[in-house]
């Protein structure tokens, strides 16, 4: 496992304890030895995760085990199938769309994928979606909506691409259209932030009825590098951004941007992968039942009704 | 020193050479040629030698657009923002920006006439943290979305807006976006006019929400429009980038503008396509 700085004496009490097993087989004295460090690496684990800065569970958010939205697909979802292409310009591999089942529901999925090892993550552009990504997002979105099947949307980016061919072809338009889309749509609409929710490259597949959040997720209008390069005219203040520009999943909710936190294991999701896919399917297919039951124009109207409500400022008199 | 210097160099209003001149002359971005600011005006601040445009407030649109004497029923102009990540530094500018600019955020909203077709204006300032959409703004939006439904009126807004989002706000900027095109997507089913005016720069989340949903884009021309800011794609591709890229002229060949408007003939157009719309007299609904 790759540990990020201050998980180094988690990591290398952990490694003890592994050296350690290997000679405990019939070793009293060792056992007991292995039982107190143990101990010790769970008291560490607890007091490093549970007063993790803003800017540790950034890099939690970015951590390079961390399950990305194709292990989501697989591992909570059954019989999924890819559908490819915006039928105009190309297959964008940033976003993944498709139809599977969850708990044997029939659902529509779109999910930001970052890749995995370095060739996928350049196939995947670093999550990083063109417009021709959020134009597919929005055929598979038309799609649920005509043929009634409920949409789960998995968030995950840096943000929308900045390049040229993302501007020649209309990166802000798109982004436009597919949040006016979600708020026509009258299917029942449920969105994760599972890792990395990087602002209008974010938003453009999460306006929905829930938006719920990872434990160890954030969620921003710019990243804290692009905030401290702006403010502070210098990338590393990306600790001190972290802090003012409050991105958390616990920020978010107090804020009532999100709806839910998703409880990950003790460190994050990829400390445990099995126990946050639980997590994870347990609070998408509460919340989805709770949207189901609403009428579907109630549904959309409540769904409209809560982005015209956000915000934050103060009315004076006269 | 010399006394007589000195004294030939104060002028009687207390102001130095320098001071009166930037008080006199403006001189063009582009092409460099001095003007008096008194014939500027005249020219709305449209170069007469090279056709470029100075970025002018939102007071000066309104004057240029609206019927003389003509923008009542200011909305939202008694909504402040609340600063609620207390975010460093921000509470401070925002009282500078109110004490300069008298206005109590970036977009300034309200009803008017444009050649006699009343209409909802929605304007913002570039010099008010460079036009970026916060809470205010959002709201300031909606309310004047909502005005041009519930009296029928058709509904412009005119956007300079460098960054977009504003940062000093954080998620709830960016929740803006979502709040600004639920007020296009009520427009469009109420079947109200919406042209959107996109101005230099009109850049990020404005771009990528209500600015580029307008039933007709019109952009000025030389505006640089798009969703990342030009640095931010140099340093990502690490290259530099095509002379004209990201401006109206080349939104307007890839096909996400429908014209490129001088301001000196904007009042004009917008009188056109609100007449072609809405009906002579504004809005001719038959239904
Ligand atoms: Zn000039």
């Amino acid at each position: 496992m790759r540990a990020l700085d201050f998980e180094r004496p988690i990591v290398e009490i952990e490694e003890q304890i592994k050296a350690l097993e290997k000679e405990a087989q019939d070793n009293k004295v060792v056992k007991q030895a292995l039982m107190r460090l143990k101990e010790r690496a769970e008291e560490l684990k607890q007091h490093i995760y549970s007063n993790l800065t803003r800017w540790q569970t950034v890099q939690i958010a970015r951590h390079p085990d961390r399950p990305h939205a194709v292990f989501y697909i697989h591992h909570v979802f059954d019989d999924f199938n890819e559908i490819h292409g915006d039928r105009n310009f190309r297959d964008d591999p940033s976003i993944i769309t498709g139809f599977a089942f969850l708990n044997g529901r029939k659902v529509a999925i779109i999910a930001e994928e970052k890749g995995q090892d370095t060739k996928d993550k350049i196939y995947r552009n670093f999550g990083m979606p063109h417009p021709e990504g959020y134009r597919k997002a929005m055929r598979l979105m038309d799609l649920a909506d005509r043929f009634n099947i409920p949409l789960i949307s998995l968030v995950d980016t840096p943000g929308a691409y900045p390049g040229i061919g993302a501007e020649e072809r209309g990166q802000s338009q798109a982004i436009a259209e597919s949040i006016r889309k979600m708020l026509k749509i009258k299917i029942p609409f449920v969105s994760v932030i599972i890792g990395e929710g990087g602002s209008g490259g974010a938003l453009a597949i999460a306006v929905a009825d829930r938006v719920l959040a990872m434990e160890y997720a954030i969620y921003s209008v710019i990243s804290p590098e692009g905030c401290a390069s702006i403010l502070w005219k210098d990338a590393k203040k990306a600790n001190e951004a972290a802090e003012a520009l409050k991105l958390t999943a616990k920020d978010l909710k107090e804020f009532g941007i999100i709806d839910d936190i998703i409880p990950e294991p003790l460190g994050g999701a990829h400390r445990d992968p099995v126990m946050a896919m639980n997590n994870f399917k347990e609070y998408v297919l509460k919340h989805l039942e709770e949207v189901e039951k609403l009428e579907p124009d109630k549904r959309l109207i409540l769904r409209r009704k809560k982005y015209a409500s956000m915000g934050s400022f103060i009315e004076k008199e006269g | 020193m010399i006394p007589f210097f000195k004294k030939k160099k104060q002028l009687p209003s207390g102001k130095d050479r320098k001071e009166i001149k930037e008080e006199l002359f403006a001189k063009c971005e582009k092409c460099g040629a001095l003007y008096y600011k008194k014939q500027l005006e005249r020219e709305l601040w449209v170069c007469p030698e090279c056709g470029y445009h100075f970025r002018i407030p939102a007071r000066k649109y309104v004057e240029y657009i609206l019927d003389e004497g003509d923008f009542e029923e200011r909305i939202g102009q008694n909504i402040y923002a609340n600063d609620p990540l207390k975010f460093p530094g921000y509470a401070k500018k925002l009282e500078g920006y109110y004490k300069k600019l008298e206005l109590n955020d970036a977009a300034l909203c309200g009803t008017g006439h444009i050649n006699g077709i009343k209409v909802v204006f929605f304007v913002t300032d570039f010099k008010f943290l460079g036009g970026s959409m916060g809470s205010v703004y959002g709201e300031i939006f909606l309310r004047g979305t909502r005005k041009a439904i519930s009296e029928n009126l058709p509904f412009i807004s005119l956007t300079t807006s460098g960054g977009g989002a504003r940062m000093h706000e954080g998620i709830f900027s960016l929740m803006q976006m979502a709040k600004t095109v639920v007020g296009v997507v009520e427009l469009n089913e109420a079947n109200i006019p919406f042209i959107s005016v996109v101005a230099h720069p009109t850049m990020g989340g404005v771009m990528a929400s209500f600015a580029s949903l307008g039933d007709i884009i019109l952009a000025e021309p030389g505006a640089l429009l798009g969703f990342a800011g030009p640095r931010v794609i140099e340093q990502t591709i690490r290259q530099k980038l095509p002379e004209g890229f990201q401006t109206s002229e080349f939104l307007l060949e890839k096909g996400f503008v429908d014209d490129v408007v001088s301001r000196k003939e904007l009042k004009e157009k917008l009188t056109f396509y609100l007449k072609h719309l809405g009906g002579e007299n504004g809005r001719s609904k038959t239904d």
